[in-house]
């Protein structure tokens, strides 16, 4: 298949994949007990209040026609008005957004910086105890559920020893939040740990696998240092499958993010979903999901094109 | 396998005593996995403990006891008690049996559906075939943490309920793993053979295509009550926990959350070390299974 043919057929599916998350989205707003208006009107309105709001915001009409406007609006950038805070659910998110993104960003650098060369080192040693014990760890830190990793970190390094603040940067602005760096850590490492166990033991496979192929016999044969064979040839080729991973990863690093905005009071998206569960918020609630789900369609779908770009092999179909 | 059938052969018979044998290698295979085997020490030491264990160590776990509140492990209470009154042990005991109860039943539940949507779509291919897996791509793309706690915002499930939501929640990987499966499977000859004598095509699925596919399966569950224990570990600290009296191990350690900033330290770290020692045993169960079947899973 031609590079061309596949990226648009790559974007097509991506696209479809959108369009159900709506549908998924749609159905869960009508799903809710009492409806939208129930929602809006709150508990206490009348059956005649309901049926009025209903018919004025067109509530009454066929599903398919009410999703359609949905659907209008989306493309609009409309995603509602949020219940409780009274502002457009688009503004609260662009507003909240980026410092999620921040999180997750250096949360992500700082995973990969860590779990790729260990991941190597693992697959040097093999089966030897330093290997083990890396490994263990890695199935220990993915085991541990976000926030009790969290917690102890705080009673640790904030209570204990007073090392770094228990609460994330405040500020409103990204330039703000990096004025408090230090308070910045424990978020991070919070939401880095799983991804080190993870990638750690993916660049460890990978590595393993390109260690035992052909051409690092040949280049040893020719007289290659070890050194040489693992960095020129062997890291680039294992990092392939790694950034595939990466992409996948995306819905992941939000779920973390979710969790660790929570536990350090963080004014990020993550926040923003967990106040708005608290009270209902239907409309941020969904908006926030639909943004999700397209950042995850369009991290996977990057993914998929720069391994197709990076990796000849993919291309003629091998992989 | 000839393409050939005999009056009177079953198809699909070969291959079971193929299977019994590949199952003793299999077996010898995950002994040698020195932390597979560790893994399956720790789920029976959890389950004796859980199940077994109150027998032996009796506490009362539904009344308030107002005069042992927040007290220090001791000779009386060996991990001491909670904000209630309750003795930490016998909860770590009684919150057990419900996170192990829930997760696999739950990760069971999630294996199930993924495996008949992945065996269906991969066994119809064509347009359908797509379709339900732009499906497991939209479920992927929405973080399940974030699906549950709308879900908290709308309603408090039962104990039935919650695996339901769970499995509901967390069945796109093993779908994507069969689906995989059952593209190499379907075009072997016993398949088409059947489909030759005419044979249906939930039969060609039931009879051939899920009994191959066992050993994917049964690795893709073992990850997936892995994973499944450690979500139910949040859905308290999600708001969607088991109703007081009754307990999990995240319900535990959410109740002690606040407690723990006032050196209550024995309130969370007995049920954050079973959590992890529980997750990590059955993660390392599953990479014993993988390794002893020779499949495909994740890494």
């Amino acid at each position: 298949m031609s590079t061309s043919k596949y990226l648009l057929r790559r974007v097509l599916q991506a696209v479809v994949v959108i369009v159900i998350v709506t549908i998924v989205v749609f159905g869960l707003l009508h799903a809710l007990p009492g409806g939208p208006a129930r929602g809006i009107l709150g508990p206490q309105a009348t059956a005649q209040q309901i049926t009025a709001f209903n018919h004025e915001q067109g509530l009454d009409k066929p599903l398919p026609v009410q999703y359609f406007y949905y659907l209008n609006q989306l493309l609009h950038g409309d995603l509602g008005t949020s219940y409780t805070l009274n502002e457009p659910v688009s503004q609260l998110i662009t507003e909240r957004l980026p410092k999620t993104l921040l999180l997750t960003v250096l949360s992500a650098v700082v995973g990969l910086v860590l779990a790729i060369p260990l991941g190597m080192w693992q697959a040097m040693r093999r089966n030897k105890p330093a290997d083990y014990i890396i490994t263990t760890l890695s199935f220990i830190a993915y085991s541990t559920p976000v926030y009790f990793l969290g917690l102890v970190l705080v009673l640790v390094f904030s209570q204990a020893l007073s090392w770094f603040p228990s609460q994330a940067p405040q500020g409103d602005t990204l330039a703000q939040v990096f004025s408090e760096p230090q308070a910045l850590v424990l978020p991070v490492v919070a939401g880095a740990a799983s991804m080190i166990a993870v990638f750690s033991r993916y660049m460890r496979a990978a590595t393993l696998e390109n260690l035992s192929e052909d051409y690092v016999r040949t280049a040893r044969a020719g007289g290659s240092r070890s050194r040489a064979i693992l960095w020129r040839h062997v890291f680039r080729n294992s990092l392939t499958p790694v950034v595939a991973m990466l992409g996948y990863y995306v819905p992941v690093l939000f779920g973390g993010a979710l969790v660790v905005e929570q536990l350090f009071n963080y004014p990020g998206m993550g926040l923003l979903f967990w106040t708005a569960a608290q009270s209902s918020d239907y409309p941020v609630l969904l908006g926030c999901v639909l943004v999700i789900a397209i950042a995850t369609v369009t991290g996977t779908l990057l993914a998929d094109i720069v391994q197709r770009v990076i990796d000849p092999r993919v291309k003629a179909g091998r992989a | 396998m000839s393409a050939v059938i005999q009056p009177g052969q079953v198809p699909g018979k070969a291959t079971a005593t193929v299977t019994a044998s590949g199952a003793r290698l299999a077996a010898r295979r995950f002994r040698r996995n020195r932390l597979a085997v560790v893994g399956l020490g720790v789920v029976a030491f959890f389950f004796l403990f859980c199940f077994v264990g109150p027998l032996v160590y009796s506490t009362d776990q539904t009344h308030t006891l107002l005069q042992q509140v927040n007290l220090a492990p001791s000779g009386s209470h060996w991990l001491g008690t909670d904000a209630v009154g309750h003795d930490v042990l016998g909860r770590l005991m009684y919150g057990g049996k419900v996170s192990l109860i829930v997760g696999l039943a739950a990760g069971v539940l999630a294996t199930v559906i993924g495996t008949l949507w992945g065996a269906v779509a991969g066994y119809a291919g064509g347009w359908i075939d797509a379709v339900m897996m732009r499906v497991v791509d939209a479920g992927i793309a929405i973080p399940a943490l974030f699906i549950l706690l709308v879900v908290s915002a709308i309603t408090t499930p039962d104990l039935t309920g919650l695996i339901v939501i769970l499995g509901f929640v967390s069945w796109l990987v093993p779908s994507r793993l069969i689906r995989a499966e059952t593209l190499s499977l379907k075009n072997r000859d016993y398949v088409l053979t059947l489909r030759a004598i005419g044979g249906t095509h939930a039969r060609a699925i039931i009879r051939h295509i899920l009994p191959n596919s066992v050993s994917t399966i049964i690795v893709a569950a073992t990850f997936q009550i892995a994973d499944a224990i450690l979500l139910v570990a949040y859905v308290s600290y999600l708001g969607l926990g088991v109703q007081p009296p009754s307990t999990d191990w995240g319900g535990m350690l959410s109740a002690g959350l606040t407690a723990a900033y006032s050196g209550y330290w024995w309130l969370i770290i007995p049920p954050g070390l079973a959590i992890i020692l529980v997750v990590w045993a059955f993660n390392a169960i599953g990479d014993g299974l993988r390794d002893a079947f020779d499949v495909r899973g994740r890494g």
